[in-house]
């Protein structure tokens, strides 16, 4: 019941931790801001309006939006009850987790390349090098949280953490943060990865590649980011909450209050620096699958 | 011999020299050598035929030297040797349908015929794409095709086409020398209405021998640099919103506002329209409104100094900046680049200090220049040249001359010819006007910076990555209707 609580209440607010980020970015430089549900307005505005399909594509580019958005709810589900439910999910979830972030990633990639465009084809170039890279990085990361935790499940894993286990491996947890939030901002195409609000085509990675979309499939487009960004700052805020113990209805309470922090947190990077150039975003990348691969390291120490 | 001038001066057509086509490229090619810039090349109607004309600007002597030929339907091209004049070739091909024998990529500058399908220069190879960007793009800017070359994400070849601004403004200035053309120049680029009018005004003025009074000179300075001002610190904030660094791009934007107000109190126009007029200024201002301007500068760059040292030292940032788009001082020479483009290769060279005209040749204003001709580069040139004209804005307006700011003009001197240089905010303008025997303009040749520097923007692209192609479009910021006339 309470995993349902926060699988439902993630599927609608969503949209609102976009709305936390710009008005972040907002403040720092000297503005009001879009309302904070302004996301809600742009996607019932999307909804309402007739598509336009390139002549070029296939019904490949038709379905891919609506599939993609099935995958990463699929994510969310498996995610969002992880943390209250201990018995959620299966062993090795976390691996079918990242397929299914891959799959979603796949329908994107494949409806962009259907397009025939120039732009988006260097899009889903970009899109494949960030994520072969951005991959390892979770993985390794899951697999700190597997030997801190002993357990092969999400649900299992989350679960087996407590203060106990954060004191002993708190800085491999740490690390393991500092590297879902790269992988964060890598995935949902934040700064200084990407830079959302650009319309430099040229630069673009993730917006590039829907630039052929319109309508109702962009709000299922739209959508599907901000759940994924949901998920993924989830993932971050779950594994803080396990160092405060206490009860389900404890963790619902504070996990709105994390969740607004990873908002203001992508605010904030997005506010006070400006964004790599491509060539230097590997690196980045790369850094964070190297935090995680020091996790585990002293994740290995730990249980010893 | 050649005939020689000054910057703003005239001289009858009949004193210069026409030279055989052989002995015309051999001046050219001679005065590049030495070291001169040929700023306009064009091709005028005379009653004896079609003449084309050449003026080569030599800044160690502060000379402009103009000597023609009489083309004769075919000439052998300069491109070959002399780089800086393959698009002049091109354009006066195009307009005046003389052809250049030998010129490597002879293509119409503005409007390509219907069907002549010269296309676009391809590199060949498996893994070569082509991206196709414009003319319609996502931001407001104007229209312009480019066309990338590209090896995965590194661009080997860029090649601009431009044109789709072109609307006559040559062929509108040519008539009775009345206030309208003034208005039409005002227009060549809106975003240089200043520089452009002044450059005019100037040339006009030396077919007049009109005296500009004092206190005008002044206030055309002050609108020039306040212009220079408004779009150099526009583009900084532009530059901070190519790379996503939010607080100097919310800064400049607004700070651009506050200067773009500074020429409204001067002239009601935000632009400066209708300021610059033949014979000195449109409209004058009292010591209140001087002071009041004088006040609200200061505010202007304290703020300004602010954002651009939070851009010009935050690390992520100069990693943007630094070793990207990249032009040599020597490719800058060769193909001629101007302004702060050209400042920012080290090319020591600004039309205020070789060739001063006006408020200038009282009052020097010290050159911005720095030797690595990055994006960086080009970002502190242009900080430096907002301080230096913030201070030269502030002298003139503490120590406003005395009496009018309108000289009467008398008629254009009959078949003569006037060269003016000034230096816009883009780089040098140059205005060639040559009368006919009414003191009509027969012929008005209009040389926008943008002309000389979008050929440097296409090299600066080479072997860099296709996404920073915004970037360093931003940072050269070269105009389409000035290069479309």
């Amino acid at each position: 019941m309470p995993g349902l609580i926060l699988f439902l209440s993630g599927l609608l607010l969503a949209p609102l931790l976009l709305g936390v980020t710009v008005r972040t970015k907002a403040a720092f430089a000297g503005r009001r801001g879009a309302p904070l549900f302004q996301q809600y307005h742009d996607l019932v505005k999307l909804l309402r309006r007739g598509q336009v399909m390139s002549g070029t594509t296939t019904f490949l580019f038709r379905v891919a939006p609506s599939l993609a958005l099935v995958v990463t709810v699929s994510a969310a589900a498996l995610v969002a009850p992880s943390i209250v439910s201990p018995g959620w999910g299966f062993p090795g979830d976390f691996v079918f987790l990242l397929c299914l972030l891959g799959l979603a990633r796949f329908f994107t990639v494949s409806s962009a390349l259907d397009t025939g465009s120039s732009f988006e084809g260097m899009g889903a170039s970009r899109e494949v090098l960030y994520s072969a890279l951005s991959e390892p990085a979770l993985l390794i990361g899951f697999g700190v949280l597997v030997r801190v935790s002993g357990e092969m499940s999400l649900g299992g894993m989350y679960g087996g953490l407590g203060s106990g286990e954060w004191l002993s491996a708190g800085t491999a947890l740490c690390l393991v943060a500092v590297s879902f939030f790269i992988v964060l901002l890598a995935e949902n195409s934040r700064i200084p990865f990407d830079d959302p609000n650009t319309h430099l085509e040229l630069t673009m990675v993730h917006e590039v590649m829907v630039l052929d979309n319109s309508g109702p499939d962009f709000a299922l487009i739209t959508y599907g980011a901000a759940l994924k960004l949901w998920v993924f700052a989830s993932l971050i805020v779950n594994l803080f909450l396990t160092a405060l113990g206490g009860s389900s209805f404890q963790y619902i309470a504070w996990f709105p209050a994390g969740m607004l922090l990873v908002g203001v947190l992508v605010g904030t990077v997005e506010s006070v620096m400006a964004r790599l150039s491509l060539l230097k975003t590997p690196h980045l990348l790369a850094g964070a699958g190297a935090i995680s691969v020091l996790a585990f390291i002293l994740s290995t120490r730990f249980l010893q | 011999m050649t005939a020689v001038t000054a910057n703003c001066g005239s001289l009858p057509v009949r004193d210069v020299p026409v030279y055989s086509r052989e002995g015309f490229a051999q001046e050219v090619l001679g005065a590049v050598a030495e070291g001169a810039r040929v700023s306009a090349f064009f091709a005028c109607p005379m009653p004896d035929g079609k003449r084309l004309f050449a003026v080569l600007a030599h800044p160690s002597r502060g000379q402009l030297a103009l000597f023609s030929t009489i083309p004769d339907g075919a000439m052998p091209s300069l491109t070959p040797e002399c780089p800086s004049v393959h698009l002049f070739e091109r354009e006066v091909r195009e307009r005046d349908g003389v052809e250049f024998q030998g010129h490597p990529w002879m293509k119409a500058v503005r409007r390509e015929p219907e069907g002549a399908g010269t296309g676009f220069f391809r590199v060949e190879g498996p893994e070569v794409h082509q991206v196709a960007v414009g003319p319609v793009h996502a931001g407001i800017i104007e229209p312009g095709h480019f066309r990338f070359q590209c090896h995965g994400e590194t661009v080997f070849h860029l090649e601009i086409a431009l044109g789709y601004q072109h609307r006559g403004v040559e062929n509108a200035l040519e008539g009775p020398p009345d206030l309208k053309k003034v208005a039409v120049t005002e227009t060549i680029a809106g975003d240089a209405t200043a520089g452009h009018a002044t450059c005019f005004c100037s040339a006009l003025e030396a077919l007049c021998e009109t005296d500009v009074p004092a206190r005008a000179q002044v206030l055309r300075g002050v609108a020039l640099e306040l212009e220079r001002m408004a779009n150099h610190i526009g583009d900084l904030g532009a530059l901070a919103g190519d790379i996503g660094f939010l607080p100097t791009m919310s800064f400049c934007g607004r700070i651009r506002g506050d200067v773009l107000n500074i020429t409204a109190q001067l002239c009601g126009n935000r632009f400066g329209r209708g300021l610059i007029r033949p014979g000195g200024t449109g409209m004058d201002i009292d010591t209140d409104t001087a002071l009041e301007m004088a006040r609200r500068l200061r505010a202007a760059l304290r703020d300004a100094g602010e954002a651009a040292s939070l851009l010009l030292e935050t690390p992520s940032v100069l990693s943007r900046f630094e070793g990207i788009g990249t032009v040599s001082r020597e490719m800058a020479g060769r193909i001629g680049l101007v302004g702060p483009a050209a400042r920012a290769s080290g090319l020591e060279m600004d039309a205020r200090h070789d060739f001063p005209s006006g408020i200038y040749r009282m009052s020097h204003i010290p050159m911005s220049v720095w030797d690595s001709g990055d994006v960086f580069s080009r970002a502190i040139v242009r900080w430096m040249e907002v301080q230096r004209s913030a201070a030269f804005i502030l002298e003139q307006l503490s120590g406003l001359p005395g009496g009018g700011v309108q000289a009467r003009s008398g008629p254009a001197m009959c078949d003569s010819i006037s060269v003016s240089l000034t230096e816009t905010w883009r780089g040098e303008a140059c205005h060639v006007l040559i009368t006919d025997s009414r003191g009509f303009i027969r012929r008005a040749s209009v040389v926008d910076p943008s002309f000389h520097n979008w050929f440097g923007l296409a090299c600066a692209l080479r072997g860099q990555q296709v996404s920073d192609f915004p970037l360093c479009n931003k940072s050269f910021n070269l105009s389409y209707c000035g290069h479309d006339l």
